[in-house]
């Protein structure tokens, strides 16, 4: 019943919940930048004249927006190790643990997501300035980092941003192989002091009151640029 | 039959409409022409109430528009409206774009309504178009149908904003001709439009509006004649070089 | 045994779809007219339902909801496993996919040109009558594209299921990676199978978009 719950647990086992709220924000952060990056290149692959590289971006892409995050999650929680093994050429897979094949994970899962907004960003930078740009003697790589990416990103970066907001929360999927992020963190007191109601509600709670002002955030962002163009 | 009273309309600190005032009566064909930006398709929408309006009055055979209690949607089905982008629903045949308010709205039976739509089909020189889609149509036919769409309610009036705007110059006399045909039958119609060879031709009245505001309401052959106040002679002077 | 799994992959995906349709274009309608009160309701129910987690939700119906409300606890104490974990996530995800249906309505009607709801209203229809026969078949229509990916993500998202128990596909091929130790093939086989359903809705949603097109139009513009 309402009036049974003590929400006094959530004062005492504080540090660890910001603990594990940390945790998630690392994580978003590094996904977020490297995702980015990562993504960009992918972009940059689907829309280039190489046909083999254009088919195999395409092909991750798809790939990875077709099955669920978890999956992806469980896959590379096994396959990084693996891979780590063969490239330093060790006897046994290292012992990563799931939150730090985590960072891996995550990065290269949004990096599907973040290149289709920059795909559909550079898309949308008038074709003429790809030409004025090689007209004045600049490489295509040149090009790209000098004139299509900055306005590009600068156009995209309300989605970008957008995108980084439901990463933020997808990342909570992670406390489902016993990592401790924010969720993770929660759920384990919540079992180890039976308050699973309260833990829960106030996850929820702090999550909606973050999520909200950031997307608020955004959208004044939004205005803002609109505003300026 | 229409009856506007000292309307006026704004939005914040801007003025869309200031206090106008005319009167259409039954049989005749008023023209409103001015400038962009001068209230005229505004005030013709308040007339069926798709635009609200704080001050003034306005009445349609009788009955108030800006009333709370009006039932506005039956007093629609009286007044027809001509769009200048057409308006007909794509995702709808031409036929059953004539035959939806009939049956739904005025109650009728789908063979009636669908009879009465294909005699108004006739009548503008698209029966062979019933069955096709408005995407397959040309713009001038597409307005075409919509005045057939307007006019398979029976109204007792009929407002036009700005019916030929949005079409291609040779499809614009196509359009002309039915409201030159409409007018002659007595069909009350308050017409919002730049073209002055019909309002030569078949209005009664004209009403100048410039800035939200009503400069002039004269008789056709005064107005185009001598219209009284400088802005309309200016706007006369410009538009009347075709 | 993974197909047992994907049984209830499809069935609850397909009960929830349900249920975010007719919830989510309610919403979505309801975020569409001039109503004030109806608006900010509506984006409520949008900013709750996308600002928190989906495996959080599925805890706050699952541990919380049954343990506030002493009706629910009852209920969830009398039915077996099964059935609770089936409603639970039938709820959760109906629910949450309706937040982002509404979304996607809101912004079909709002694309279509005003001109369409005033042709409607200038003819003498109602309200209602204008959603219904004019400015509804195609808003559908237009939004057929983001649609399809909303399906997509509901059926992705059905794995989340497996927080809460539920012996859907992703459950079943972790049960099966650790009973058999052959990870890979397990994963590897989830994978295709996922794939190949994302694969096929699309098809299917592409065929329904190719089947209601309006004659003249592509999407909905000339």
């Amino acid at each position: 019943m309402i009036a049974d719950l003590d929400f006094s647990i959530v004062g005492r086992t504080l540090p660890y919940l910001t603990g594990g709220l940390q945790y998630t924000v690392q994580i978003t952060v590094v996904a977020a930048i490297g995702g980015t990056v990562f993504g960009t290149l992918l972009a940059m692959a689907r829309l280039s004249a190489l046909k083999p590289l254009a088919l195999a971006a395409a092909g991750y892409v798809n790939l990875m927006r077709s099955i669920p995050l978890l999956l992806v999650i469980f896959w590379f929680y096994f396959l990084v190790p693996v891979i780590l093994q063969s490239l330093t050429g060790a006897e046994r897979p290292p012992q990563i643990g799931a939150e730090r094949s985590a960072y891996i994970t995550f990065i290269m899962f949004e990096a599907a997501y973040f290149c289709e907004i920059m795909r559909a960003g550079i898309q949308s930078i008038p074709k003429g300035q790809a030409g004025a740009a090689s007209a004045l003697g600049l490489t295509y790589w040149r090009s790209m980092q000098l004139v299509i990416l900055p306005q590009a990103f600068r156009n995209m970066l309300p989605v970008l941003l957008t995108q980084t907001i439901i990463l933020f929360q997808d990342v909570s999927l992670v406390s489902l192989l016993n990592v401790t992020d924010f969720v993770g963190a929660a759920t384990k007191v919540a079992q180890r002091d039976s308050r699973v109601v309260e833990m829960y509600l106030f996850v929820a709670v702090v999550y909606l009151a973050l999520c909200w002002a950031l997307s608020s955030g955004v959208r004044r962002l939004q205005t803002k640029i609109a505003i300026i163009r | 039959m229409i009856s506007v009273k000292n309307v006026s309309k704004w939005y914040g600190s801007f003025r869309v409409l200031t206090d106008c005032s005319t009167e259409v009566t039954k049989g005749e064909v008023v023209v409103v022409c001015g400038p962009s930006g001068s209230g005229k398709s505004t005030l013709i929408k308040c007339v069926n109430g798709l635009e609200s309006f704080q001050q003034g009055e306005i009445t349609v055979d009788g009955i108030s528009v800006g009333d709370p209690d009006t039932d506005l949607p039956k007093l629609r089905s009286k007044i027809g409206m001509v769009f200048q982008n057409f308006e007909l629903f794509p995702h709808m045949t031409v036929t059953r774009n004539l035959t939806l308010a009939q049956v739904k709205v005025l109650g009728r039976g789908l063979e009636e309504a669908t009879q009465k739509g294909v005699k108004l089909l006739e009548r503008v020189g698209l029966a062979a178009h019933k069955d096709k889609y408005p995407g397959q149509l040309s713009g001038g036919q597409q307005q075409r149908v919509a005045i057939a769409r307007a006019l398979a309610m029976d109204p007792i009036a009929m407002l036009f904003d700005e019916p030929t705007s949005a079409l291609d110059p040779e499809m614009i006399n196509e359009v002309l001709d039915v409201m030159v045909g409409l007018a002659r039958e007595g069909m009350t119609m308050m017409v919002v439009t730049h073209e002055m060879g019909f309002a030569r031709k078949v209005a009664h009245r004209v009403v100048f509006m410039d800035r939200g505001e009503i400069v002039e309401d004269a008789r056709k052959e005064d107005f185009f004649g001598s219209p009284r106040s400088g802005r309309a002679q200016q706007f006369l002077s410009k538009i009347l070089h075709h | 045994m993974l197909a047992a799994g994907l049984q209830w992959t499809l069935i609850v995906a397909a009960l929830a779809w349900i249920a975010a349709f007719v919830l989510g274009s309610v919403i979505g309608v309801a975020r569409t007219t001039d109503r004030a009160w109806l608006v900010r309701l509506g984006n409520g129910y949008v900013e709750l339902f996308r600002n928190i987690p989906l495996i959080v939700q599925f805890f706050v119906w699952f541990f919380v909801v049954p343990g506030v409300i002493p009706p629910v606890k009852r209920w969830v104490v009398s039915v077996d496993p099964l059935t609770f974990q089936l409603v639970t996530s039938v709820v959760c995800l109906g629910l949450f996919t309706a937040a982002r249906l509404a979304e996607q309505v809101r912004a079909g009607i709002q694309s279509l040109a005003r001109g369409q709801r005033d042709a409607g209203y200038a003819l003498g229809l109602s309200q209602v009558q204008t959603y219904r026969y004019v400015l509804l078949p195609m808003a559908y229509r237009i939004i057929i594209p983001p649609l399809t990916s909303e399906l997509m993500n509901l059926i992705k998202n059905t794995a989340v299921a497996y927080s809460i128990g539920l012996t859907e596909l992703f459950f079943r091929t972790r049960e099966m990676g650790e009973m058999t130790f052959r990870y890979f093939e397990a994963f590897g086989a989830a994978t295709v199978i996922y794939a190949a359903i994302a694969f096929a809705s699309n098809r299917l949603m592409a065929l329904l978009e190719r089947r209601v097109a309006v004659p003249g139009y592509i999407g909905a513009h000339k």
